[in-house]
């Protein structure tokens, strides 16, 4: 019988070293919590502007800017917490799985960003919140080879809702809030209870 | 049962060199730093698996510069990654019987 734990253990080797030297697999589930919620904040803040009777320049100025300010909040959310787990879990933060998900990550991210900022100089701002939920989706896609699998599921979802937003753009606030705020909350929480409490064991 | 584990290759019961097959049948290349911090041995254990996995056509070197630093990858070849199919196929058989 002693063999047979031998067995297990050499697959369990094989299967974790696949997956270590390709995959990134620290990402925090409560950093997904956390930009949930001030994506939701944002939203909140986002409708009551929108209902303040400001001009359509002004109100675009000031929506940009809130945007601005929680993607910067929301990026160092996921960098930190990212980066303290990482550190925890015993791994290298900058290894090959790193490079290829932010490699994945970043070309339909930056695409979906330039696209998005030639809408806004064009003025075609009901196109904002579905382009960006879109190329964030397909972006989430690209990257979960090389990380958890869950983030592909969490990538359709963020495509389904950006085509819904395309077909009625004046619900945005209400698709971007459910896409930025409710899915990442939901995932993170997944991803917390699966992942975060248990990776110490993982490490062999 | 007995057939089951003579499948099994010897050139894998090795740890490290079970280690290296894994990483470069997923990524298909893979240098020698990044093979190093995957495994955390030292440069002369590595170097002596990787040499023994040569020996027997497992896997190929590239020699190249970044600059002036050395670049050493090692690659896959297709009996390699053959080998290496029929020991996981023959441990999960194994795994299976018992």
């Amino acid at each position: 019988m002693e063999k047979k734990e031998q067995y297990i253990d050499e697959i369990k080797a094989i299967k974790q070293m696949m997956e270590q030297s390709s995959r990134f697999l620290s990402l925090s589930g409560l950093s997904g919590i956390l930009i949930g919620i001030y994506a939701l904040i944002g939203a909140y803040i986002a409708n009551l502007a929108f209902h303040s009777g400001l001009e359509i320049t002004d109100l675009i100025k000031k929506m940009l800017g809130l945007a601005l300010i929680v993607l910067l909040i929301s990026l160092a959310t996921v960098l930190i917490l990212t980066y303290r787990k990482t550190v925890s879990d015993g791994y290298k933060v900058w290894n090959k799985g790193t490079r290829l998900m932010i490699l994945n990550l970043a070309v339909p991210l930056i695409t979906g960003g330039v696209l998005t900022t030639v809408f806004l100089m064009k003025g075609y701002y009901g196109s904002i919140a579905a382009s960006l939920l879109v190329f964030y989706g397909l972006a989430l896609i690209n990257a979960a080879k090389y990380t958890r699998q869950e983030i592909y599921y969490m990538g359709l979802c963020q495509i389904i809702l950006g085509i819904i937003a395309a077909f009625i753009p004046n619900q945005s606030i209400l698709l971007w809030a459910f896409g930025f705020g409710f899915v990442h909350i939901l995932y993170g929480t997944i991803m917390h209870f699966r992942y975060d409490n248990n990776t110490k064991t993982k490490k062999v | 049962m007995k057939g089951l584990i003579q499948k099994l290759n010897k050139a894998f019961d090795n740890k490290i060199r079970l280690g290296i097959m894994s990483a470069i049948s997923v990524n298909r290349k893979a240098s020698f730093n990044e093979l190093k911090e995957l495994m955390g041995v030292t440069d002369g254990n590595l170097a002596s698996h990787l040499k023994k996995l040569e020996e027997l056509k497992y896997i190929t070197v590239h020699k190249s510069f970044f600059g002036r630093k050395p670049n050493t990858e090692y690659e896959i070849t297709p009996k390699g990654k053959e080998a290496f199919e029929i020991h996981i196929k023959a441990l999960e058989a194994i795994l299976k019987q018992q």
